[in-house]
């Protein structure tokens, strides 16, 4: 409903799924100088974060996100995704992906959901992208990218009223509707319950302008107070400190939207017993929009046109795995239950071999991974590509 | 987890739905049928109209999908769906991104269909109809996200509908409209208009509607409203209910009621007994009076309900005494019913 909810959901959904990735890339990387060529190293590792937070703040793509549109489905926000996922050196199985998007989505629901105020979905926007710029820190150029970003959220969405926050918030919710994949950091931390559902708390700090509930007050004719008492309700409510900063830096007060993953913490999803309620699911594949697809094509094309290829290595040496074994992940593929199939939209982008070329040698000139200044002037060239498309 | 309660009402059977309800502003319309000894219940989500019929003995499940202009299948959202009762006749009515839609009230025939006129709106505004009440004994208004309130005339009979008005008095977004559901006080209004801002409008209805008094916002959305015996009664985005004099427009009453967000209020005519329900997962049930020697405007709690991990997004009373209501709340596939001890 609302025209501006794809640029929160996407900058939310981008962010959960880097500290995904982090978190697996380094549960799985070897030091260097033990490294086998197939193996992840510490270098590889931030290698693949840079070039993925580089495609995402890409300019273009930026503006053509923030254009007023309606959300997409999951299925073709899914396929964007993937495409996310591989703009660097690393691969990911369907299975992979698939586990990776159902934990992004889900970890975004919960703090939709948990927002005390509607517009607080802002204040976990700009957690997922001060946590962003921590990945980035060594690399000045792609830092000014996010800052960017940064600013055209503040001017888009600063002067928005409370109202048009819960209209997104209310479209956001309708997108992430009858999802209930149980996810294990959430079901051990008790915020979500075995049937899927999320904790609702009923006790804590009460969002910034709302008052703890128990008092009413009457009035008079003229406008005196004549009369106060009080209520008990079950909550356990208290003021809140202070409010969130809104600003380039500063503390969210918000916990919502930071990284609650860490090496140790295992990201496992379950996929028994979870969304029962199919109703909608079957309806989106009744009425597909072919405008999405339109959309989704040109954002697809935009992010494919970014796509860096590992000149002569061997696809399967670097893959990431978002389960504990290859058999894991065979078995998950086999098993995942018919009504979750994302059935990912697989659309060429079109690359004329010239291109494919192209792109090969200009890797072959590139270093491996330091991080250096002329690493804005990659973007550019990358951007001049993407122009003769 | 242990739930709130102060033994007025007690939990009965709950009513399957055959989809969740969508976290959307008073999302639960509830149309007893005494006579027929049935009861019947719907909520939105997505295109879509989830109705439900209880006769005692059982349920019978209905979906309607919102067709536009009788031909495709929408891809539209609804925003709202409400039995409006006329003298007449009842009139099922639902709003979407698209329009307005006009149904017998078992959902078989419809009856009309509005289009909202995409042109009158900046181009990067969500363009959707929202609040739905009947009016006047002759009239349903509808809301618009412009900030319109339109009129529909309606005759007892047939499909000869028409927008006899178009209120231009709000800037934002309408979220809910009320009618007078008891009795007016002389020169009070019998309907009020509430709005994203939190402005209110109370009008009085007829071959023109007038409009007798505007209550200003004070920073928080008023997404629910009621009318009763000229006290207005709105639920705020900040959780507080507050109830005005219609005619004057003067606050008479102020309640720190929820944690979160009122999504729905409603009212039993025949007591005076307010429904409150909101994200924070409370559903609360209030008894509004006046002091007949001072006239004062008087509020106390009568129960609280916590409806474990759930944000409320639908409440209603199931009949004018207030004995028994109905909730339901987000990504739920159900109605749970409560009823007097």
């Amino acid at each position: 409903m609302s025209a501006r909810t794809l640029p929160l959901l996407f900058l939310n959904l981008g962010g959960e799924m880097l500290y995904i990735l982090d978190q697996r890339l380094r549960a799985q990387s070897i030091p260097g100088d033990k490294a086998r060529k197939d193996e992840w190293t510490d270098v590889d590792r931030k290698r693949v974060m840079n070039d993925i937070i580089t495609t995402m703040f890409n300019k273009k793509f930026m503006e053509e996100l923030f254009k007023p549109q309606e959300l997409y489905s999951k299925k073709a926000l899914r396929t964007v995704y993937d495409r996310l996922a591989h703009a660097s050196i690393m691969r990911l199985n369907q299975a992979s992906m698939d586990k990776l998007y159902d934990l992004m989505t889900m970890a975004f629901k919960y703090q939709v959901l948990l927002c005390p105020r509607p517009k607080d979905i802002l204040l976990v926007t700009f957690n997922h992208l001060d946590a962003i710029k921590d990945f980035i820190r060594d690399a000045p150029g792609i830092l000014n990218q996010v800052d960017e970003t940064f600013r055209q959220l503040t001017e888009t969405y600063s002067c928005l009223s409370a109202g048009e926050f819960q209209l997104i918030r209310q479209t956001l919710l309708i997108f992430f509707q009858d999802m209930h994949i149980r996810v294990s950091i959430f079901l051990k931390d008790k915020v979500q319950n075995s049937n899927g559902r999320f904790v609702l708390p009923i006790s804590g700090p009460v969002p910034w302008g709302t008052e703890v509930p128990g008092l009413i007050r009457m009035f008079n004719h003229n406008g005196d107070e004549v009369k106060r008492t009080e209520f008990t309700t079950g909550g356990n409510y208290v003021l809140p400190q202070r409010e969130g900063s809104f600003d380039l830096y500063g503390d969210r007060v918000l916990k919502l939207g930071t990284n609650m993953y860490s090496v140790s913490r295992p990201v496992e999803t379950h996929m028994s017993g979870s969304s029962k309620n199919l109703a909608s699911h079957a309806k989106e594949n009744i009425v597909p929009n072919p405008l999405a697809k339109e959309e989704l094509n040109f954002l697809a094309r935009l992010l494919g046109g970014l796509e860096i290829q590992k000149p002569g290595g061997s696809e399967t040496g670097f893959r990431l795995n978002l389960f504990t074994t290859d058999e894991e992940e065979e078995n998950a593929a086999l098993t995942r239950p018919e009504e979750l199939s994302y059935k990912v939209i697989n659309i060429e982008a079109t690359q004329e071999p010239g291109r494919r070329a192209e792109l090969s040698r200009i890797m072959g000139e590139l270093e491996v991974a330091e991080p250096r200044p002329g690493s804005a002037g990659k973007g550019e060239e990358l951007l001049a590509l993407m122009d003769g498309l | 987890m242990a739930a709130a309660t102060s033994g007025m009402y007690r939990k009965e059977k709950s009513i399957q739905l055959k989809s969740s309800s969508a976290a959307l502003y008073n999302n639960l319309s509830v149309l007893p049928l005494p006579g027929r000894q049935l009861t019947c219940f719907s909520t939105v989500h997505g295109p879509s109209l989830s109705m439900v019929t209880a006769d005692g003995l059982g349920f019978s499940h209905r979906q309607l999908q919102a067709k536009e202009g009788g031909m495709t299948v929408s891809t539209s959202l609804l925003t709202q769906a409400a039995w409006c009762v006329l003298p007449s006749r009842v009139l099922l009515v639902l709003t979407s991104q698209k329009g307005i839609q006009m149904y017998e009230s078992d959902g078989s025939i419809m009856v009309y269909w509005h289009a909202l006129d995409v042109t009158e709106h900046p181009p990067a505004q969500a363009v959707f109809a929202r609040g739905i009440a009947a009016a006047g004994g002759r009239f349903i208004c509808v809301g618009t996200s412009s900030g319109l309130v339109l009129v529909f005339d309606i005759p007892p009979k047939g499909t000869n509908i028409m927008v006899s008005e178009v209120l231009e008095r709000h800037c934002d977004a309408i979220t809910d409209i009320a009618a007078e559901l008891g009795q007016a006080p002389d020169g009070a209004g019998d309907l009020v208009t509430a709005d994203d801002a939190g402005t209110l409008c109370v009008w009085s209805t007829g071959e023109e509607f007038a409009l007798l008094s505007k209550i200003p916002a004070f920073g928080c959305t008023c997404s629910s409203v009621k009318l009763w015996n000229g006290i207005v009664a709105a639920g705020y985005g900040n959780g507080q209910i507050r109830l005005y004099e219609a005619t004057t427009g003067l606050l008479r009453a102020e309640v720190n009621a929820h944690a979160r967000w009122i999504y729905a209020l409603d009212l039993a005519p025949q007591t005076g007994k307010l429904l409150s329900g909101a994200e924070d997962s409370f559903v609360h049930v209030w008894k509004l009076s006046r002091n007949l020697d001072t006239d004062d405007v008087e509020v106390e709690h009568c129960h609280g309900e916590c409806v474990t991990d759930t944000q409320v997004c639908g409440a209603r009373f199931c009949d004018p005494e207030g004995n028994s209501f109905a909730v339901t709340g987000y990504d739920l596939s159900e109605i749970f019913r409560y009823g007097r001890t």
